[in-house]
């Protein structure tokens, strides 16, 4: 009885072990079974290259190379920032501060990646926009740029926790060495440290990029959601997230519209699931 | 030649100067909410439906909703979240299997937040016809938090010594009542702390209850998990963004609830593990 006991309890356990396995599964699943139908009504080449983004019109347009565009200008702005504050803070977090004031920073961190999306995006929204707007002397404040500023706020606990971890998995020894060589802490810290954690940095920035990639709310309230190719990092701009999260109100179950929006979620998983697989790589790689 | 002592005087203002620019604007962001929301915050604004196209009134409903959505998505995720971190920690080998598994949970925690949302649509609302429901919130929102469940209990159980599951075993107790009785109970701080920041993430997140849950305006409370309900993102999000004219103590108060609730939750959670480092050193 009690063995039985045992045998079906062990059961349960590896069946909910592997319910992570099954759920990625599923997400991809029902994310292909509904996205590949849009290219019953368009070609993938031109789904994916194709210059206009017109959804509702007569006859529809289901081109998403500017809401890519979208996506990648706000990425790339978000990440130029975040990665250089980002990585500056975690060193000084690991390697400067004193212990008090480290788990104070620490708990800052923290602070900021427990604030919610939309929170973030409001508070965007009524001080960051009118700011943009009055600085560049714009039309408008909902830009590609404000846009990035927010989200490299979002994606910098990310990389300062992971990078902060890298930075402290460096053996001690490497750190004495470098002292007993004569170097300063900043001549060790740049020269000696910073290297040897470069892989589990990289992990970081590229976990903080998955996270930028990603955001939906706050980038649907402060980029303007225009979707056409943008020429500048002062114009709106419309991302794929946003995209989905504005329109999938509006489109019917069962139309070309909702197949899209599907088909740009696909691309969505796909871009995440690689990106968290190369940062698990990387963070394998530091381990062994 | 360069005076390294110089140098390095410069370099740590730079690194300092860049931790300032992250910490100062979270102070300020929380600070200016707390002081413009404030005054919002009254038994009224708590207890009432929203009155005058939201424009007046409170957000009850929209607080019930959430309370409902995060105390689904927990009893959905916390039972499959802690059996598998089980799994991982008690049972599994160091094989493909266990390494795939490792793998999806990051791949789950990666995902973004709005593709939850299609897939609890594609999924939930329109496969199973649980219709735009609180089930079908929940359990998109539950899905969502069950890598950081897995995760902070995996590490809880794994902190626990060895030692204590070999004296266990050795007394006759087979490895189920090793579990139940020895591991379980020397991990549950962390299993709590993980349970906690799960809830506060699932209270604030909007994108994944959009188009499965969340009602524009619904000033009822919800009477069965079939029912649509309101929630406290997505209501900061329609009153900031789709209804003109509301008015700023109306949005900075509803976003001070917001964060107040989230802020809640993750200093309860950081009290927990603080108090378990405290007690605990083998």
């Amino acid at each position: 009885m009690r063995r039985l006991k045992e045998f079906v309890l062990q059961k349960i356990v590896l069946l909910c072990g592997v319910a992570s396995i099954l759920f990625v599964a599923l997400i991809f699943l029902f994310l292909v079974k509904e996205g590949l139908n849009v290219f019953k009504a368009v070609s993938p080449s031109h789904f994916l290259l194709g210059r206009s983004w017109y959804p509702i019109s007569e006859p529809a347009q289901f081109g998403i190379l500017p809401l890519i565009l979208g996506s990648l200008l706000v990425t790339a702005g978000a990440t130029v920032i975040s990665v250089a504050i980002g990585v500056a803070c975690a060193v000084y977090i690991a390697e400067v501060a004193r212990p008090a004031v480290r788990e104070t920073l620490k708990v800052g961190i923290e602070l900021l990646a427990a604030i919610p999306s939309i929170v973030l995006g409001f508070i965007g929204m009524v001080t960051l926009v009118p700011w943009v707007k009055k600085i560049f002397h714009l039309p408008t404040g909902l830009t590609a740029l404000s846009g990035s500023i927010m989200l490299a706020f979002m994606a910098m606990p990310t990389i300062v926790s992971i990078a902060e971890d890298a930075l402290h998995a460096v053996p001690r020894s490497y750190k004495e060495g470098a002292y007993a060589l004569g170097a300063t802490r900043w001549q060790t810290i740049h020269r000696v440290i910073l290297r040897a954690a470069s892989p589990g940095i990289a992990a970081a920035v590229m976990l903080g990029i998955g996270r930028v990639i990603g955001e939906t709310m706050a980038v649907m309230m402060i980029t303007g959601n225009a979707a056409v190719i943008p020429h500048g990092i002062l114009q709106p701009v419309r991302t794929l997230t946003a995209t989905i999260a504005g329109e999938m109100g509006e489109a019917a179950v069962g139309s070309e519209h909702y197949y899209a929006l599907f088909a740009i979620g696909t691309l969505l998983f796909v871009i995440s699931f690689g990106i968290n697989v190369t940062a698990d790589l990387l963070l394998h790689k530091r381990r062994s | 030649m360069r005076n390294p002592r110089r140098t390095e005087k410069i370099a740590f203002f730079f690194l300092f100067l860049a931790t300032a620019l992250i910490v100062l604007p979270v102070g300020l962001i929380v600070v200016s909410i707390v002081r413009k929301g404030l005054p919002a915050i009254s038994w009224q604004f708590l207890t009432d439906i929203p009155r005058e196209g939201m424009r007046g009134g409170g957000i009850l409903p929209a607080i019930v909703g959430t309370l409902y959505l995060v105390l689904g998505a927990i009893v959905f995720a916390l039972p499959i979240g802690l059996f598998a971190a089980i799994y991982l920690s008690e049972y599994a080998k160091d094989n493909v299997l266990t390494r795939i598994i490792k793998l999806a949970i990051v791949n789950l925690a990666g995902v973004p937040s709005v593709v939850y949302g299609l897939f609890g649509l594609a999924l939930f609302v329109v496969f199973f016809r649980f219709g735009a429901s609180i089930l079908s919130g929940s359990l998109t929102l539950g899905i969502m938090v069950l890598p950081i469940i897995i995760t902070a209990s995996r590490e809880a159980l794994e902190s626990v010594p060895q030692a204590f599951r070999e004296v266990s075993l050795s007394l006759g107790a087979s490895k189920w009542q090793t579990i139940r009785h020895v591991v379980l109970p020397n991990g549950i701080s962390g299993i709590l702390t993980g349970t906690i920041l799960g809830l506060g993430r699932a209270a604030g997140e909007t994108a994944p209850i959009l188009f499965t849950v969340a009602a524009f305006y619904h000033p009822q409370l919800p009477r069965s998990i079939f029912d649509q309900a309101m929630a406290l993102p997505y209501h900061l999000y329609v009153i900031s963004t789709q209804v003109p004219n509301v008015g700023d103590k109306m949005r900075y108060g509803t976003a001070l609830v917001l964060l107040g609730l989230v802020l809640i939750m993750n200093s309860v959670a950081l009290v927990v593990r603080f108090r378990f480092r405290k007690r605990h050193r083998w």
